[in-house]
C-alpha cells in the first residue's frame, strides 16, 4: 500500500464516521428549537419536557460532530497538502468563511443555550437554539459548496506559473449548480434522521409504558391502571411521535424531488458518475433502470438483472427517451482530452452504494407514512412490531452514508474533477508509516467513542422525561439547577 | 500596506484570539487536578469553562480556515510538517471536548474520574505544541526549494521549539489559574491566586529567556524586543495584580502578556511565515504563499463585517455567565447523595 491509499482510507473512515453525527446535529437543532418554541408560545409542559429530553439527546451528539470535524479540516494540510496548495485559493475561501460565519454562530449559542436555561429571559434563550441551528444549517453550504467545486469546479482559472487553481468569481463557487441542487437534498436528508430518531425514542416509550391488555378493560382496577401523571407522559410521547413520523415524511419527500433534480445536475456535469451508479457500460436510448443486477466481480459482465425502461432516460434527462451516455463511450471521449488512463470509479461501488442510498431512503420515507398511519386521530401503536422501530433512524442514516461514499468515489480518479487526479494531492513528505500510524489512531478512538456515545444515548433515552420545574432566572446564591 | 500583509496579520489576531482564549481553559483543565481539594471544587472548576469553551475554539478553526484560505502554502506546509504532533493534539482536543461534555452525564464515580483525566491530559497536549509549532516556524524547520518537509519527527523539537511549547503552557497554567481565581469565590479561589504567582514565576522566566533568544538568534527587527518586552511587563504587572488581590486587572495582564507573545513571534516572522533550516533561500515568505488579491478581498470583506459581531457575541456570553461559581453553585450531586463522594 501507498501513502495515497492509506491516506484515502483514513479520509474515507473520519468522513463516514464524522457524517454518523452531522445530520442528527443539523435535524435535530431544529427540532429541538421547534419544541421549545412551542412551550414558550403555548406554555404547555410537554413540549418543554421534550425540548429537555431531545435537547440532552442532541448534545451528546452534537459535540462528537465538532470534535471529529476539526479532523476534517486538518487532514487537508497533513494528508493533502498537494491538494490544499493546488485549490486553496479556491477551496479555503468557503471553510474559512464556514467557520466564521457558521461555527462561531452554532457553539457560541449552543454554550449559551446549554447553560442559559436560569439566566436568560425566556424569549431570548430560545433565541439561542435558533441562532445555533442557524449556524449548523449556513455550514452546510459552505461545506458543500467547497466540496461541489470537487465534483464540478467553476468560478476559477489555472495558473500555469503558480501551478494552481485561482478564485475568479466566488459568486460561481457558491452558486454552482451542484451545491445548489445538493444543499436541500441534504438538508432534507439531515431532517429525516432527526425526524426518524425523534419518532423511534417516543414509540419506544410508547411501547415501554403501555398498560397491560388486561388493565385497559379493566379488570384490576387498583393496581394497573395508569395515573394521571403517566397518561400525560404518554400523550408527550404522542406528540413526539406524530412530530418525528411528520418531519420524516415530509423531509423524505423532500429529498425525493431535490435528488431528481440533482440527478439531472450530475448527468449534465459528472457523466460517469451517473454511467457508474447504473453500470451502464453501453449508451443507450431510451435508457432502463436497473433495480438490481447480478454481475461479475468486476463488474464488468452482468449475469442477471431487473429493470425498468424509460427510467433512468427520465432520471438522467428529465424525458422518457433520452440519451445517456455509457461507461465505454465516456472512457474513449476522457482519454482523447486527458490521454490514457482509467477514468471510471469503482463501478460495482458506485452502482450498489446508489442502490442502497435509494433503497434505505425510499424506505425510511415508507415508515414516516406507516407510522402516520397507525398513529391516526390519537391511536397509539402497539403492535408487536413496535419496539422493531428502534432501528428505525439507523435507515435514513445509512442512506445519508451511502449517498456520500456514491458521491465522493463516483468522483474517482478525481480529486478535482478534470483538474487533479487523487494521486497528485497527497502530502509528499508524509510517510506510508505516519498516515498508517494516524489510521489506526483515529480508528481506535473513534471506536472508543462510538461505544462510549451509543451507551450514553440509550442510558439517557431510558432515563426518560424529567420532571423538573420549569426555569426560571436564579438569584445570585441560589444553586444552579444544571451544571456539568 | 497590502493584503498579503493584512492577512498575515489577521491570521496573527486569529492565533492570538484562540490562544488567549482556549489558553486559560487549557490551564484550567491543566489546574483540574492540582487545584480542587475535592469533587466539588473539580465541579466547579469545569464549569467556569463550560459554556465557552466550545466557542474558544472556533478561533482555531478559523485560524486554520484562514491559513487554507489565505496562505494555502503556508497551512499545506505547517500543516503536513507537524503530522505526528497535530495528530496528538487532535487527539487530544477529542477526548477533552467530549470529556466536558460527557463527565457530568453518568452519576458514577470511576467514569467521572476517566474524563477529568481525558480534560486534563487532553488541554496539556496542545498547550505545549502549539508553543512547540509557532516557535518553530519563527527557529527554522527544514523544508526545501518547493516548500516540501524533509526532516524527522526531531527536527521539530529543537531546544528553541522546546523551550516556546515550555512557555505556552506554563503561560497558560499561569492565565487558567488566574481565570480561576477571577470566576471563583471561597478557598478555591485563594489557592488559585497563590498558585498562578508561583507559576508565573516559571512561566515569566521561560517567557523572559525565550523572548531573549529570538531577539538574539532569530531576528532583525528591533520590534522583537518591544512585543517581547510587552509581553514580559503585561505579565509581571498581572502578577503583581494578582499579589494585590486584583484578579481582574491580573487577568488582563496574562492575556495581554499570552497575545504579546503570539506578537512577537508573528514580527519576528515577517515577512516569512515558515523560516528554512536548511537554506535561508528556501524561507517560505508572505508572498510565495499568499492566495490571490481577488480571494483576500472577499475575505476581507467578510471578516471586517464578521469578527465585530462575533467578538460582540462572545464578549456578550461572558457578560452572561460573569457570576464567580462556589461549590454552594452546583446542583444536587448525586454522588454525595449516594454517600460516596470524595
Amino acid at each position: 500500500m501507498e501513502a495515497v491509499d492509506l491516506a484515502r482510507w483514513q479520509f474515507a473512515i473520519t468522513t463516514v464516521y464524522h457524517f454518523f453525527f452531522v445530520p442528527l446535529t443539523i435535524g435535530l437543532s431544529a427540532l429541538v428549537a421547534g419544541m421549545q418554541t412551542a412551550w414558550v408560545r403555548t406554555g404547555a409542559e410537554r413540549w418543554l419536557r421534550l425540548t429537555r429530553f431531545f435537547g440532552k439527546l442532541f448534545l451528546i451528539n452534537f459535540i462528537l460532530g465538532v470534535v471529529t470535524g476539526i479532523v476534517q479540516e486538518f487532514q487537508f494540510g497533513m494528508n493533502w497538502s498537494e491538494y490544499s496548495r493546488f485549490v486553496g485559493d479556491v477551496f479555503g475561501a468557503p471553510l474559512a468563511l464556514e467557520a466564521l460565519l457558521a461555527f462561531f454562530l452554532e457553539s457560541t449559542f449552543l454554550g449559551l443555550w446549554i447553560f442559559g436555561w436560569d439566566r436568560l429571559p425566556r424569549k431570548l434563550h430560545l433565541m439561542c437554539i435558533w441562532l445555533a441551528s442557524l449556524g449548523t444549517v449556513f455550514s452546510a453550504y459552505f461545506i458543500l459548496a467547497a466540496n461541489s467545486f470537487m465534483q464540478n469546479p467553476v468560478g476559477f482559472r489555472i495558473n500555469e506559473e503558480r501551478g494552481r487553481a485561482e478564485l475568479t468569481d466566488f459568486g460561481a463557487v457558491l452558486a454552482n449548480p451542484v451545491a445548489v441542487v445538493t444543499f436541500p437534498h441534504q438538508v432534507f436528508a439531515c431532517f429525516m434522521v432527526a425526524g426518524a430518531f425523534v419518532a423511534a425514542v417516543a414509540a419506544w416509550h410508547l411501547f415501554r409504558t403501555a398498560p397491560a391488555p388486561a388493565a385497559a378493560v379493566g379488570d384490576e382496577p387498583d393496581a394497573e391502571v395508569p395515573g394521571e401523571e403517566q397518561r400525560e407522559a404518554r400523550r408527550t410521547w404522542v406528540s413526539a411521535l406524530r412530530l418525528g413520523a411528520v418531519t420524516l415524511l415530509v423531509a423524505g419527500v423532500g429529498v425525493v424531488l431535490t435528488g431528481d433534480l440533482q440527478g439531472k445536475v450530475m448527468y449534465d456535469v459528472q457523466p460517469m458518475k451517473m454511467a457508474a451508479a447504473e453500470a451502464a457500460w453501453e449508451t443507450q436510448q431510451p435508457a432502463d433502470f436497473s433495480v438490481i443486477t447480478i454481475g461479475t466481480l468486476d463488474g464488468q459482465h452482468e449475469v442477471w438483472s431487473l429493470t425498468v425502461p424509460y427510467v433512468l432516460s427520465f432520471l438522467a434527462t428529465g424525458t422518457l427517451d433520452g440519451e445517456v451516455v455509457g461507461i465505454d463511450e465516456l472512457q474513449a471521449a476522457y482519454e482523447a482530452t486527458w490521454g490514457p488512463g482509467t477514468y471510471s470509479p469503482n463501478i460495482p461501488l458506485a452502482y450498489w452504494s446508489f442502490r442502497l442510498m435509494m433503497g434505505l431512503g425510499f424506505a425510511s420515507l415508507a415508515a414516516g407514512a406507516l407510522l402516520l398511519w397507525v398513529t391516526r386521530r390519537g391511536r397509539v401503536p402497539t403492535g408487536r412490531w413496535t419496539p422493531l422501530l428502534v432501528a428505525l433512524p439507523l435507515l435514513p442514516l445509512l442512506a445519508n452514508s451511502f449517498g456520500w461514499i456514491f458521491t465522493e468515489t463516483g468522483r474517482q480518479p478525481w480529486l478535482v474533477f478534470g483538474l487533479m487526479p487523487t494521486s497528485a494531492g497527497v502530502s509528499p513528505s508524509t510517510s506510508v508509516l505516519e498516515v498508517a500510524f494516524s489510521m489506526i489512531a483515529f480508528t481506535a478512538v473513534y471506536t472508543v467513542l462510538a461505544l462510549v456515545e451509543v451507551r450514553l444515548m440509550l442510558t439517557w433515552i431510558r432515563k426518560g422525561l424529567d420532571e423538573a420545574p420549569p426555569p426560571r432566572v436564579l438569584a445570585d446564591d441560589e444553586p444552579l439547577t444544571f451544571a456539568y | 500596506m497590502d493584503l498579503p500583509v493584512i492577512w498575515f496579520g489577521l491570521v496573527a489576531v486569529l492565533w492570538v484570539g484562540y490562544l488567549v482564549l482556549e489558553g486559560f481553559d487549557f490551564g484550567v483543565g491543566m489546574l483540574l487536578h492540582t487545584l480542587p481539594r475535592d469533587r466539588r471544587e473539580r465541579r466547579v472548576m469545569i464549569n467556569t469553562v463550560g459554556p465557552v469553551f466550545d466557542g474558544n475554539e472556533v478561533w482555531l478553526i478559523t485560524a486554520a480556515g484562514a491559513m487554507f484560505a489565505a496562505f494555502p502554502e503556508w497551512y499545506a506546509t505547517t500543516f503536513s510538517a507537524y503530522y505526528l504532533p497535530l495528530l496528538l493534539v487532535l487527539v487530544a482536543l477529542i477526548v477533552r471536548n467530549v470529556g466536558f461534555e460527557f463527565r457530568h452525564k453518568r452519576p458514577d464515580l470511576a467514569w467521572q474520574r476517566r474524563w477529568e483525566w481525558a480534560i486534563a491530559a487532553g488541554s496539556v497536549v496542545p498547550a505545549v505544541v502549539w508553543g512547540v509549532l509557532l516557535a518553530g516556524l519563527v527557529g527554522g524547520i527544514p523544508i526545501d526549494a518547493d516548500a516540501v518537509y524533509v526532516g524527522g519527527l526531531a527536527e521539530l523539537f529543537t531546544p528553541y521549539a522546546l523551550l516556546g511549547g515550555l512557555v505556552t503552557s506554563t503561560l497558560f497554567l499561569t492565565h487558567g489559574a488566574l481565570f480561576t481565581a477571577l470566576k471563583t469565590v471561597g478557598p478555591l479561589r485563594h489557592r488559585a491566586r497563590a498558585l498562578a504567582l508561583r507559576l508565573g514565576a516559571v512561566a515569566g522566566t521561560s517567557l523572559t529567556a525565550l523572548v531573549l533568544w529570538t531577539s538574539m538568534a532569530h531576528s532583525d527587527t528591533v520590534l522583537t524586543l518591544v512585543t517581547g518586552g510587552l509581553s514580559v511587563a503585561a505579565l509581571s504587572l498581572g502578577l503583581l495584580a494578582a499579589w494585590l488581590g486584583r484578579e481582574g486587572w491580573a487577568f488582563t495582564g496574562t492575556s495581554v502578556a499570552v497575545a504579546a507573545l503570539v506578537g512577537t513571534l508573528y514580527v519576528t516572522l515577517f515577512p516569512n511565515v515558515v523560516v528554512s533550516s536548511l537554506d535561508p533561500a528556501w524561507n517560505l515568505t508572505i508572498a510565495d504563499a499568499s492566495s490571490t488579491p481577488y480571494t483576500l478581498t472577499i475575505m476581507t470583506v467578510v471578516s471586517v463585517v464578521a469578527l465585530p459581531v462575533i467578538i460582540g457575541y462572545q464578549a456578550w456570553t461572558y457578560w452572561v455567565f460573569r457570576k464567580r461559581l462556589g461549590t454552594h453553585h452546583m446542583p444536587d450531586d448525586e454522588l454525595v447523595a449516594a454517600g460516596r463522594g470524595a
